[in-house]
């Protein structure tokens, strides 16, 4: 009995985090700026997770870490600054409607570039140095600032500026906590796919094999499955999600320069290591956790945002040394 | 021992190395279609080895393996097992993550279950049904054993690979599994078993092929080397004889 309770506790402690840290931010903060900051952790986290998620993926499924994710986040800010350009028609007036299509052009052309350059990088790069975790470092780092670099010569080495859509310019009061109206937009853009990514790996066959290829990729082979075709596949969704980060990430700052992805890469890592690597829902709480730290210290102390993190890491490595939710090893 | 026309799997000089070491040193072996093979051997004697091999998950160097007709050596793993060979390895290979179900579901073709498998699975493991959606993982030892089975018999299959289903269970997992084998065999599934227990082995087999260091080095029916003694112990050496 006292076991079951023990283990009950353990199963659902993961999950009890978020709503307490929440809780316990009210009484510190204080009401009027507390809904405003939760609101903006939750955003962040979002699209922290958009980014986070597709590099623990990629690692569950194929045991690469891929250095150079950043790279396909930048790609994805700098497509969104030359789709949107001609479409400053739309974003300057002020129709929701009009605003929301552009974006969402934006968002799919990133996507579409990031998850088409995912494909090349897969075929050309990943695919040598599959089993070799040394190689996958060098290389993957390699590329990243040869990407990096390419973008500059692309797009230039000045940073670009990425104004808001109009209508989405503004704040939304709630009481008298001013929210912004691009955060709501980019937190229910962010649900959507996090709520797309769970549908597709909960009821689908392919996300039931990919679950399946996280643990035994060799027995996955043996019941007739091409376990190549899976990791080529999801390494395009991993890059073309850490697109749609960039995209929504830079829409957010209204500037982007080709450090972008790099500015997201402390935080994201820290994400994989608290959810435990390879676990897209410990990746999901993690990024909600870090999104929230950030904007609750950042208030409180401006200063300690980024230690905080790394606080807020080592904290749940003492108390859960492989992250929230481990992977079978294998 | 007469291989015959009706062998639906053969093994003629397979050499397989793994890493630097030769491991299989031309290995022949036939199975008969409708007949339980038992593959029999020593510790590192090559079994796991030879299953491995047949379903492409070690590539063989030379010889040649054909599957009803068809070579499958240069075939990928996948492709062989959609060929209708299921391969319940040494280790099980459940997805501790999955629930029983979904454990199963990976097992079946694009459709999903077919029902009456569904329930003639479901009748033989009994378990499972009460299982259906928790974890894998939290299964006992035994019961991972039942769901790999169950897994490999959840559609029409031409031949179950099956690497040492007994290993580890206590005598009651034991006498059960054997009745699952015998109910197999019963209906004349095609099945190459490895197995270390000779009781279990003289249980369900029909025919039997004993391997020593990477070879093949005796076929014949199990019911002979069963009553035969000196030949036991000559083949399988004290750890084996002493199971009986
Ligand atoms: N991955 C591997 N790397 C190196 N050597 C291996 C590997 N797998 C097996 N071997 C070696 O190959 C030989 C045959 O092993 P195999 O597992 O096929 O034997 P087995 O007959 O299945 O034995 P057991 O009854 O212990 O399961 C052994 O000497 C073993 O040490
Ligand atoms: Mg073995």
């Amino acid at each position: 009995m006292k076991e079951d309770w023990r283990n009950h506790m353990r199963r659902w402690a993961p999950y009890a985090l978020t709503p307490l840290i929440i809780l316990a931010a009210l009484p510190a903060i204080g009401a009027g700026p507390w809904l405003t900051l939760t609101v903006a952790g939750l955003t962040m986290g979002i699209m922290l997770f958009l980014v986070a998620s597709g590099l623990t993926l990629i690692f569950g499924l194929m045991d690469v870490l891929n250095f150079a994710h950043a790279a396909f986040v930048t790609v994805g800010a700098y497509v969104t600054v030359t789709v949107l350009r001609p479409l400053a028609g739309w974003t300057m007036q002020t129709s929701l409607t009009l605003n929301l299509i552009a974006l969402l052009v934006a968002l799919i052309a990133a996507a579409a570039a990031s998850g088409a350059l995912g494909f090349v990088f897969e075929r050309v790069i990943i695919r040598q140095v599959y089993g070799a975790p040394l190689r996958q470092i060098l290389i993957t780092i390699g590329a990243l600032t040869i990407i990096e670099q390419l973008v500059v010569v692309i797009w230039g080495p000045q940073a670009l500026v990425l104004p808001k859509p109009a209508s989405l310019r503004g704040s939304v009061f709630i009481g008298s906590s001013p929210i912004e109206t691009y955060r709501l937009a980019a937190l229910a853009v962010g649900l959507a796919v996090a709520l797309a990514m769970h549908l597709f790996l909960r009821r689908t066959r392919l996300g039931l094999v990919v679950r399946a290829g996280v643990e035994n990729r060799e027995m996955v082979q043996a019941l007739g499955y091409h376990i190549r075709r899976v990791f080529i596949g999801v390494f395009m969704a991993g890059t073309a999600l850490a697109g749609m980060g960039g995209m929504m990430w830079g829409q957010y700052q209204e500037t982007v320069n080709s450090q972008i992805g790099d500015s997201m890469t402390i935080l994201v890592f820290i994400i994989l290591i608290i959810g435990g690597l390879g676990s897209v829902g410990g990746c999901f709480i993690g990024a909600i956790l870090v999104g929230l730290t950030t904007n609750y210290v950042g208030f409180l102390a401006p200063k300690m945002a980024l230690g905080s993190n790394i606080l807020l890491m080592a904290a749940i490595l003492l108390w859960q040394p492989r992250g929230l939710f481990p992977m079978a090893e294998h | 021992m007469t291989a015959g026309n009706d062998a639906i799997l053969r093994l003629q000089g397979v050499h397989t190395d793994i890493g630097r070491y030769r491991i299989l040193h031309g290995v022949d072996l036939a199975v008969r279609r409708g007949r339980v093979t038992m593959l029999l051997g020593r510790n590192g004697a090559g079994k796991t080895t030879t299953l491995r091999t047949i379903m492409g998950l070690w590539r063989a160097r030379q010889g040649q393996i054909i599957f009803d007709g068809q070579s499958l050596t240069a075939l990928e793993t996948p492709h062989i097992a959609r060929l209708g060979i299921a391969y319940v390895p040494e280790n099980m290979g459940i997805f501790g993550k999955l629930t029983v179900r979904e454990n199963m579901l990976l097992a079946t073709a694009p459709r999903g279950f077919a029902q009456p498998y569904l329930d003639r699975v479901l009748d033989s493991f009994p378990m499972l049904k009460v299982k259906w959606d928790s974890a894998a993982g939290s299964l006992s030892g035994g019961q991972k054993q039942m769901l790999a089975i169950a897994r490999a018999i959840i559609e029409q299959r031409r031949l179950l690979l099956i690497d040492e289903p007994t290993k580890g269970l206590s005598p009651a997992m034991v006498d059960q599994l054997v009745g699952a084998l015998l109910r197999l065999k019963a209906e004349q599934t095609t099945i190459l078993l490895v197995e270390q227990n000779f009781r279990v082995a003289e249980a369900v087999g029909d025919e039997v092929a004993v391997m020593d260091e990477g070879r093949v080095i005796h076929t014949g029916a199990m019911a002979a080397l069963a009553g035969d003694d000196t030949l036991q112990h000559r083949l399988l050496g004290l750890s084996m004889a002493a199971a009986l």
